[in-house]
Order: structure tokens, then sequence, then C-alpha cells
């Protein structure tokens, strides 16, 4: 029975990308963009473009207006409350960079970061660059051979020595939800500071950073169907009024002269120079196509598509699905097969998957790997998208074996 | 510039009207005529680093004249190295300085082939083989 996408009609790309003959699977890596965000944008710059929170004018009081109304979806998005605040950055990548260089001073040589093996770059580099700056130690929690990250070893590696908690919500490579709420339950009870990575998880289904109980939790505007250029980071009060500021420049200052300043407070005092407001601007109506869905059918059909893929990969020889797919994506190798040339031949059949390490060498490498190939799913894609890859696979494997 | 015979075999044989099986089967068999290079040659010191996929290379130079030798661990990898080789081979080092890599693979009709990862990486092995003859 064919699983057709209410929404598919909604991403006006999907249907371009058809008629150029791809099939885009790589909704893990940057999804299509709704009409809504589209026409947001567009009126933005068709109706008075101006900057935000400085002018005095009209253009200028409505960008603004916008501006902070994004801000307030977003956190109702992640069920803030009054809980903390929600701070714009350039991409997720920038928000973990302000985290690490703007918590730097909480630590003393030899305190412990703790992060895990399936983490991406993102969350993996600005750490490991802080402990080598402040001669800190990285721990990495073990990963289970389903793909979650191991929180009996969890227990044990982490102590009253950690300072902080960084681990992701759903593996960009495995598709597997991480048991954050009981990791983040552990590093607390050591007094330690915990920073969510959702840029997978916050595209699927609808989280509470209440209910998860972190200090940070960030993800990127793009790959929940937003614009690119836009990071989000919801922090908790106590949590943001302990990082320092990190960039400077307009708008973030309250007071300075030549030889000395001060600074706002969050969220502006984090948000030096003029921000990517078109592309908050389509957040926010990106936020509201996103709102205004039946969250129950979204996830239900989101799963029927994933275990129809899982299952079709599952059926084929020499197969090798990479952990224990929860939802979202599926990675995996075919025995015998370079990866490489799988995704040659996948791309000279028009259809769009990943192909490589992922942003995530360590993990790939641990698991002995040189690559996987990944495909993942927007709410757009349909059983024809997968049978169009099914296809391609088999055709693919029929030339190379 | 006069190509080398087998450039103009790689020219006879890849051209942009082919389906991409045909494509495919034809950069398989260039890959597979790739003399082997022994697991002794597969060296750290012969890798290109900045490939997607393992890929190694040796040269020698006769008369003047560069031979290069290559291996990889991708079928089609080693079917666009073989038609790079193709190109090479023969070259003295001024000549090899001027190789136009999207150039070639261009009249190969092979430029969607080239993905922005492939292409750095045949960047790398025509930077390497510049490297080794310079």
């Amino acid at each position: 029975m064919p699983l057709i996408s209410p929404w598919r009609a909604d991403f006006p790309a999907i249907d371009a990308l058809q008629r150029q003959g791809q099939t885009y699977l790589d909704s893990a890596a940057t999804a299509q963009k709704p009409q809504a965000l589209i026409d947001a944008t567009v009126h933005y710059y068709a109706n008075g473009a101006a900057n935000v929170h400085r002018a005095q004018h009209l253009p200028g009081a409505m960008a603004t207006q916008a501006f902070e109304d994004t801000r307030r979806k977003a956190g109702e998005w992640l069920n803030a409350g009054a809980s903390g605040q929600i701070v714009f950055t350039h991409g997720a990548t920038s928000a973990f960079n302000l985290l690490a260089y703007g918590l730097e001073h909480v630590f003393q040589a030899g305190d412990e970061i703790v992060i895990s093996a399936l983490e991406h770059h993102a969350n993996l580099l600005p750490w490991q660059q802080l402990a080598l700056r402040r001669d800190l130690k990285l721990v990495v929690l073990p990963v289970t051979e389903a793909g979650v990250i191991d929180v009996e070893a969890a227990a044990e590696l982490i102590t009253p020595g950690t300072r902080l908690l960084a681990v992701s919500q759903l593996s960009n490579v495995l598709g597997t939800w991480q048991p954050v709420r009981q990791l983040v339950a552990l590093a607390q009870a050591q007094g330690a500071l915990t920073v969510i990575d959702g840029a997978q998880g916050v595209v699927h289904g609808r989280h509470d950073v209440q209910d998860i109980g972190c200090d940070f939790y960030v993800f990127s505007s793009h790959k929940l169907y937003g614009p690119d250029g836009v990071g989000v980071l919801f922090g908790r009060h106590q949590a943001l009024a302990q990082l320092q500021h990190w960039q400077f420049g307009g708008e973030m200052v309250l007071q300075t002269g030549y030889q000395t300043a001060t600074f706002r407070p969050a969220p502006l005092g984090f948000e030096a120079g003029t921000p990517p407001i078109s592309a908050v601007i389509g957040l926010g109506a990106t936020l509201d196509y996103l709102n205004a869905l039946n969250q129950s059918a979204v996830a239900e059909y989101e799963a029927r598509l994933h275990e129809r893929l899982r299952a079709g990969l599952m059926l084929r020889d020499g197969v090798r699905v990479l952990g224990d797919p929860h939802v979202a994506l599926v990675s995996f190798i075919v025995e015998g097969v370079h990866n490489a040339d799988l995704a040659h031949l996948l791309t000279e059949q028009g259809v769009a998957v990943r192909a490589g390490h992922h942003c995530a060498i360590p993990l790939i490498s641990g698991l002995g790997l040189s690559g996987a190939i990944r495909v993942s799913l927007g709410l757009y894609n349909d059983s024809d998208d997968l049978e169009r890859f099914f296809i391609a696979l088999d055709q693919a494997l029929e030339l190379l074996r | 510039m006069s190509l080398p015979s087998d450039a103009h075999a790689a020219l006879e044989t890849f051209n942009g009207s082919l389906s991409w099986e045909q494509r495919a089967r034809l950069l398989m068999q260039w890959g597979d005529r790739l003399p082997p290079m022994s697991d002794e040659e597969k060296t750290d010191e012969h890798r290109v680093d900045g490939c997607e996929s393992k890929v190694w290379l040796m040269g020698d130079v006769i008369d003047g004249h560069w031979q290069f030798r290559a291996a990889s661990d991708a079928r089609l990898i080693r079917g666009l190295v073989a038609l790079l080789l193709a190109r090479v081979n023969g070259l003295s080092l001024q000549e090899l300085q001027q190789v136009d890599l999207v150039e070639w693979f261009t009249q190969l009709g092979l430029t969607r082939q080239l993905s922005p990862s492939r292409s750095n990486g045949l960047n790398a092995v025509l930077q390497k083989m510049r490297q080794l003859a310079g």
C-alpha cells in the first residue's frame, strides 16, 4: 500500500527536484522548505528590510517585532516557558562554539567534560579544543551495539569531576534516540552543566526542555525546514548567567568608552552584530506552519515511512544496517561493495543520499568502517521516493557485483 | 598540445551520450585494466590525502617522460583515476603542469560525475603527480 505524504505539496522544491529527476533523501543534512517560509522571506524583502533592535523608525519596529515573535515561537516549540531564554546564533555549530568559549571560565585544569562516542563533529570539536586549551579531560561515553549511549557506563563515568555533559538527542548517523533525560539527571547529580544537541531530534516529534531538564539545548533552523544561517540556543536562566560574552560588536553592549565596556545579558548580549534577520523571520513562518500540522499524524507517518525504509533494506542481501535506528534515517553498508561506488551509482540515478563519514569520523572509524550510506527522510517523502531508491540500489548492486 | 594515445582512446570511448549504466561499466573496465599495485606498494607514503576513498600513486620518469601507476579500493574511483592516468602518462613535467583536470573530464562528458568531493580528490591526485615530478 502506498504511503502518500499529505504535506508534500507544501514544499515546492520537492516537485522541482522531481522534475529534474532527483529523489531527495538527504533531509538530515538539510531539509527542503515550506511555501510559508518562502512567502514570509519574500514578504520581508519586498515590504521593507530594516535592522532590528536599533532603529526608532517604523520599518525597524516591524522587523524587530517579527524577529522577536520568532524568539517567542522558538521558546514555545521547546516548551521553554519561563525557565529560560532563546538566543539566536548563526547555526548550531556557532551555538556550540559560543558555549565552549563562553563557559571556558568555569573549568579548572583536570576537570572533566563528558560527551559520547556518537557525537557530530559540531558537538565534539568545540569541547575537544576547549579541553586542550584548558588541560581538561574529555570523557567519551560508550555506545551499545544498538547505537544508544550506555547509561550504565555513564553512571560510572560521570563523576564529581564532571563539569559539563554534552550529548546528542538523536544520532545523525544511527537514527537512535538517546537517553538524554537519564544522562542529564546523572550529570546534574554531580553538579555539572548539561548541553543537548537537538539538531536531529528537534525535527522529529515535540520536545520539552523543562522535561529533559537540560541547561542548554541547541538546534539549527535549516534541518527543521527553516532557513539556513540560524541556530537556536535555549538556555536556562541560571545557566545563561554563567555564560561569558564571547563575540563583541554592535547591539550587545550596554555602555562603552574607548577602554572598557559593559554588556547586555542574554539574549541580546550574545547576538553581536546584525543577526540573520530574514532567516529568523523565515524560521518563525516555518514554526507557524509546523505548529498547524497534526503532530500525531506527522509522527505516525514518519514512523511508517521509516519502517518501510528499514524493512526494505533488511530484505536485501549483504546489506548491514548500522545500529538499530528508531526514526528519521537509516545508515547502511553493503558487504563487499565500497560505499563510494554505491554512492556514485545512486547519484547517477538521481537519488540524493549522503555517503561518507557524516561528520562523525570517530564513530564511523570505531565501527571499523570508512564510511556508510545514509538515507534520511523528511515529512514530504513518500513511498514512491523509497521505491525509486530501492530500484536504484538494486541496479547499482547488480552492476557492482 | 598533443595527447597521449591512451587519451585518444578515452575520448573515443567516453562521451555525453552514454547511459549511466554504460558509463559505469566502462569506468569499471578502465579501472580494472590498471596494472595492479602490490600490497607492499600501498603504503602511507604513496597514499593520496584528500580522497573520499583510498588512492595510492607512484611515478617513474623515463627519458623525461612521466609514467604513473595508481590504485584505489573503490572501483569507480579507480576508473576515474585511470582516465586521469590516460591523460598524463608520457607527459613531460612541463606538460604535466598544464593539464586542466576539469577540462579533461568535460571532454569525456564526465563533469556530472565529478561531485565537489570527488573533484577535490582527483585534484589531489594531480597535485601529488606534480609533486612527484617536481
